[in-house]
């Protein structure tokens, strides 16, 4: 729906990536406009994965083109892509659990001075970086009981919201979420996706991947469907809308967009 | 259980009063408090080692005997504070000893053709600095499977060049300052008074100790070390530069090395080829006394030189009580296992903790 005023900030044409004889992408275009939240569905192994690690730049396309805010980052590595402006929480969150919350954000970008000195050497700003943490923490709506904790004593709702809060840190135009609320209860789950409205009004473009249908539904502007590499289906995730979308993941309709 | 109906713990701010679990808050609170206990572990065990020692001899407490304490648990020390930044980056360093003796070696051998302080100091600080160097290098850009290969080989190589160099001899001298620093007491500077029992060793240790916790705390390396320990993987990710933090780490561990092999040198006044035999064992264990974890990103400066008192003590209280030197070698064992079965407990509690945090947090 935004996509069509502006332009988008991620467009994605013709992906395909190949492991050995599988062919993990064949052949996958979509877009994603700012402050859109664009779920990904689809079954195990239907490409999922290999698509959002390929945007992000850990794997490289074979064919295709990734491109970002009208820049191509194709052929970017992942730390490029990031300094790019697009983060990705995966599954495992990639915390440290031996640092606290603001350790965590901070990681590799520490804030420290003089600039003359090599970065290692650098004192780090203890006391703006846990400023910067808490500021970002309440934009965010997030409260933790103890910032100073290491993020292992907290639950897995609060790591997860800390992995989140991470990404949007430091990143002004794309969130990817590998199925963030997988290992969350219902309430925990709730406050996650609140995270996700907040990082669309703040004009953050997002990508979901989820199993969860009502979570689609309750989050998503746009539901895109991959089966065996291939965007099967597109369609806005309302209730009218459902079982076409189930269809599409079992592969029992055609390809279609609504 | 906790994922099924828990009142959640990631709380949005509307100002929604905290459902908290009465069982689970009280719970809570009694595991803070073990927590808290466990968490001073290392402590708890030299206060409880000193308490015991103090009541059964009368000279443990004599100023002269808690001088030769901080005397002789002052390699141990300096080598454990090496051995620790390896042991947070999930690395082993076993070749400390072997470095010990090679730099006390060339030390030695470059006094005793030179003359000259400034480079025998520099020499034995380069040695063990270079040896670290080359175990670092060898398990990052060598890609071993574990720093216990590369460190491994380096105690067999250097203790053989050490031997080689020294014909097996000891090098008899050291420069006047080294040995004043690594033998000396206080009351040999002037104006030392009645602190003549504190041994001047003791003061390299603390600026030693001093210089590692501004760096571990203060400098962004430090942040990173921690960080390379908690998740290598993730760091990567986050762009810490991994390699270079790991081989910084084993260069710093042999400078250390460099710097114990200086204090062995002065309070020997001389460089041994065997000055450092087994020392990477006291390092080591000092650091598992001093809590820190084998799975990386902990362990602090404080505790793994509190680890290296519990050492050094105990074998001082062992001799003090006139009890066979070979039981000292056994009680270390047995309080290497209490220690980190301590530790084990607190593991299981902080879990538990953090179950009890997804029920009942506000």
């Amino acid at each position: 729906m935004t996509a069509s005023s502006a332009p988008p900030v991620l467009q994605v044409r013709d992906a395909a990536k190949r492991f050995g004889a599988v062919r993990a992408l064949d052949g996958v275009s979509f877009d994603v406009g700012r402050g859109e939240v664009v779920a990904l569905l689809g079954d195990n192994g239907a490409g999922k994965s290999t698509l959002i690690k390929a945007i992000s730049g850990v794997h490289r396309l074979d064919a295709g083109t990734v491109v970002l805010d009208g820049v191509d980052i194709t052929a970017a590595g992942a730390m490029a892509v990031r300094a790019h402006g697009v983060e990705t929480v995966y599954q495992d969150l990639a915390l440290f659990d031996n640092l606290d919350a603001a350790a965590n954000f901070f990681a590799g970008r520490e804030l420290a001075g003089p600039s003359r000195l090599p970065r290692a050497l650098r004192l780090m700003r203890h006391r703006r970086m846990t400023d910067r943490t808490r500021e970002l923490l309440d934009r965010l709506q997030v409260s933790l009981p103890d910032l100073d904790a290491p993020v292992a004593l907290m639950s897995g709702g609060q790591r997860q919201a800390v992995a989140v809060a991470r990404a949007v840190a430091f990143s002004s135009k794309l969130v990817i979420l590998d199925e963030p609320t997988a290992a969350l209860g219902l309430r925990e789950s709730a406050r996650v996706l609140d995270l996700v409205r907040r990082l669309k009004d703040d004009g953050v473009a997002v990508i979901l991947i989820s199993h969860s249908m009502d979570q689609v539904m309750a989050v998503a502007d746009r539901a895109i469907v991959l089966r065996r590499g291939r965007s099967v289906g597109e369609t806005a995730p309302t209730a009218e809308n459902h079982e076409r979308l189930v269809a599409w993941i079992v592969g029992a309709a055609g390809h279609q967009t609504i | 259980m906790a994922r099924q109906a828990p009142p959640t713990a990631l709380a949005v701010a509307d100002g929604s009063a905290p459902q908290e679990l009465p069982r689970a808050g009280a719970a809570g609170r009694g595991l803070t408090l073990a927590l808290a206990v466990l968490r001073a572990g290392p402590v708890a065990i030299l206060g409880l080692l000193v308490l015991v020692l103090g009541l059964v001899s009368d000279v443990f407490w004599s100023l002269e005997n808690i001088g030769n304490v901080l005397n002789q648990s002052a390699v141990i020390c300096v080598l454990a504070l090496g051995q620790l930044l390896v042991v947070v980056t999930r690395g082993i360093d076993l070749s400390v000893g072997s470095n010990l003796s090679l730099s006390a070696v060339v030390g030695a051998l470059v006094w005793q053709h030179q003359s000259s302080t400034v480079l025998a100091v520099a020499a034995a600080l380069a040695t063990g600095t270079v040896v670290g160097l080359v175990n670092g290098l060898l398990f990052v850009k060598g890609r071993l499977p574990h720093p216990f290969i590369p460190t491994l080989a380096m105690l067999t190589a250097a203790s053989g060049l050490a031997l080689y160099l020294s014909h097996s001899e000891t090098i008899q001298g050291a420069p006047p300052l080294v040995d004043e620093v690594g033998a000396g007491r206080i009351a040999a500077v002037p104006g030392g008074g009645d602190f003549g029992w504190f041994p001047t060793a003791t003061f390299v240790v603390v600026v030693v100790a001093a210089l590692l916790v501004l760096a571990t705390r203060g400098l962004v390396w430090g942040r990173w070390v921690y960080a390379v320990g908690g998740n290598p993987e993730a760091a990567v990710r986050n762009g810490i530069p991994v390699p270079s933090v790991l081989v910084s780490v084993y260069a710093v561990c042999g400078l250390l090395a460099g710097v114990a092999a200086l204090l062995t040198m002065g309070r020997a006044d001389a460089g041994s080829p065997t000055a450092g035999a087994l020392a990477e064992l006291d390092a080591i264990a000092a650091v598992i006394i001093g809590g820190a974890s084998f799975l990386g990103g902990r362990g602090t400066v404080l505790n793994a030189l509190t680890g290296a008192f519990v050492i050094a003590v105990m074998r001082n209280g062992l001799n003090l009580l006139g009890i066979d030197p070979n039981w000292q070698y056994m009680a270390t064992g047995v309080v290497i296992v209490v220690a980190v079965e301590l530790d084990v407990v607190r593991g299981h509690l902080e879990s538990r903790f953090r179950s009890l945090q997804a029920v009942s947090a506000p």
